[in-house]
């Protein structure tokens, strides 16, 4: 089986966000794999193990993004691409990412796309149906189960809460949640290995695309925080004495309830 | 010729969802002057719902029904929709940031070959120029962004851009739609209903979440009293959520939901960056913790330093009382 995973790189859970001059500050930022992306990881080693075949990471960023791609092999993953956009490209949207990708599996067998549900930095969630729209493949969202047996796909869905039973057809790209799988942490031999596994560098050139054919549709033109919070009030004396004091600032003063 | 902004409806249990109405007055910010044209897809009658998007400000509705409509999927939605946009030709289409909108505006974009700004909570307008704020980073930061190239294509955060007020004598036409919809490759066997009863997390007013501190999947229940004395849902850290105490859906944080409730009560929970960013934009926070040190009461506007098991039914207790 032909197995893909789409991988992005993204900011620490950790890190607090600086912005200097209407952008975000990355100098010094720690990346890790997008967490969605690691569910997806993990599903795709585990769906090889039991059907044999090989899994793919793709990701499209620049050189730092190495880094992502070896942590991804050495978690099981077989091999890597880098589609290094660099030098080739200032801005980008979904709709710029998905034009390379497109151009990237078109020359491709693909029975199996897996992707985050969204990334937690722009968390636009639209990579990943676009993409299976562009390439003409059905495609299921924040999925929590994946059975397959033969080419029917059995896929357990987390809608706000509820859970969708769902079955389609190979081939399919779905968008991981948590709850599908516990990503694995990679070994030591598993890194050692990811040392050696294929790393593969393409820029647009490769792709046959250049700057105007992936232009963005949209346009990032401020990023500011949110306002400050005031320091809040503690509420002080008996239990009783609290919780009335607090039911009353909530409806009289707040007028939240 | 005047505009037109599309509104694709969204129906839960034979009712439109309240995301709809506020996406029909996010229509109204991008352009005040655009024809408001409602879509509403199903295999049952939709005239209630059409007439119910015309009281709170379409201008009128079109709907679509068929079989192959009766629950959602990207296939079937898509199709109807795509006929409908190729038919109208919309200037821009607004929907609901919902599990739907989410899945199915992406695969209507590209087909369009446009662009979508997903998940905004705030529109700016002056003229031609609409501007989307939308949280990134779960809310540690926002953007402004502008679409420069193609349809005004949006989804919004429900519970942000507020409804406009329902008014009966609104009239509008009402034309049902007749597109085949077939080849459907994904087909929906069953639903597991385990949402809390009724409230959504997304779409709650308010919302009582526990952390680590409820210790055990009993120590929800109060919580979940709580909620239901509020009309609110229940949400959780994603320390509960690992220590199983409650289902993944629940979680609330960076890696889980995103939310702005009017009130958000934060109870048993440390305050953790990842959960801050999931909550921090709630209009007012409660914190209700044992230790008084936890960072949770840093972005807290009240907080009361104590047991929750002692706290939280008092405070059941007290808003039973005060809303009799």
């Amino acid at each position: 089986m032909n197995i893909y995973v789409l991988l992005k790189k993204t900011f620490d859970t950790e890190e607090k966000i600086n912005i200097s001059d209407g952008q975000i500050e990355d100098d010094g930022a720690e990346y890790i794999i997008n967490p969605y992306d690691e569910y997806a990881v993990e599903e795709a080693i585990t769906q090889r193990d039991t059907h044999g075949g090989e899994v793919t990471v793709v990701t499209i960023g620049d050189g730092e993004s190495e880094k992502q791609l070896r942590t991804a092999l050495a978690m099981g993953a077989d091999k890597a691409v880098l589609i290094n956009t660099e030098d080739d490209l200032e801005e980008g949207d979904q709709y710029t990412t998905v034009k390379i990708l497109k151009a990237f599996f078109e020359e491709r067998d693909v029975d199996l796309i897996l992707a985050g549900n969204v990334a937690i930095d722009e968390a636009s969630g639209q990579v990943g149906p676009r993409l299976a729209d562009s390439l003409g493949i059905s495609y299921v969202t924040t999925i929590t189960s994946l059975n397959i047996d033969g080419d029917n796909v059995h896929i357990e869905k987390d809608v706000e809460g509820d859970v969708e039973v769902l079955e389609t057809s190979l081939p399919v790209l779905v968008t991981c949640q948590q709850g599908l799988n516990e990503p694995r942490y990679p070994s030591l031999p598993g890194i050692m290995k990811a040392k050696k596994k294929p790393l593969e560098e393409l820029e647009m050139d490769d792709l046959d695309l250049d700057e105007d054919d992936v232009e963005a549709k949209t346009k990032t033109v401020d990023v500011f925080l949110p306002p400050e919070k005031e320091a809040g009030r503690m509420l002080e004396g008996e239990v009783e004495n609290q919780v009335e004091e607090l039911v009353s600032l909530l409806k009289k003063e707040d007028k939240v309830l | 010729m005047r505009d037109k902004l599309l509104i694709i409806g969204e129906n839960k249990d034979a009712s439109l969802r309240n995301v709809t109405f506020e996406a029909i007055a996010a229509a109204k910010k991008i352009n005040e002057s655009s024809e408001i044209v409602g879509v509403i897809l199903g295999d049952e009658d939709l005239t209630n719902q059409a007439q119910e998007m015309i009281y709170y400000g379409a201008d009128r509705v079109v709907t679509v029904k068929h079989d192959n409509l009766k629950s959602y999927t990207s296939e079937g939605y898509g199709q109807a929709l795509m006929a409908v946009i190729n038919e109208e030709s919309p200037a821009g289409i607004v929907m609901g940031h919902t599990a739907i909108g989410k899945d199915l505006t992406p695969k209507l974009a590209n087909k369009l070959e446009t662009g979508l700004v997903s998940d905004a909570v705030q529109i700016e307008a002056d003229g031609d120029k609409v501007e989307f704020i939308r949280p990134i980073y779960s809310g540690k930061a926002f953007e402004k962004k502008i679409i420069t190239d193609g349809l005004t294509f949006v989804t919004i955060r429900p519970n942000n851009i507020p409804a406009l007020e329902r008014d009966e004598t609104r009239t509008g036409d009402i034309t049902e739609k007749d597109i085949d919809v077939t080849d459907i490759r994904t087909t929906i066997k069953d639903v597991i209903r385990k949402a809390s009863e009724g409230v959504d997390l997304s779409e709650a007013n308010v919302i009582v979440a526990g952390g680590r501190g409820v210790k055990s999947e009993e120590g929800f229940k109060p919580l979940y009293e709580l909620a239901d004395a509020l009309g609110g849902a229940v949400g959780a850290s994603r320390g509960a959520c690992d220590a199983q105490y409650c289902d993944y859906s629940l979680q609330i944080g960076q890696t889980g939901k995103v939310v702005t409730p009017d009130l958000y009560i934060a109870v048993g929970i440390s305050g953790a960056i990842q959960h801050l960013a999931g909550m921090s934009n709630s209009k007012v926070i409660v914190a209700i913790n044992k230790d008084a040190e936890s960072n949770i009461f840093n972005v807290a506007d009240y907080g009361i330093v104590g047991d929750l098991f002692e706290i939280i039914p008092k405070l059941t207790e007290e808003i039973k009382k005060v809303n009799q």
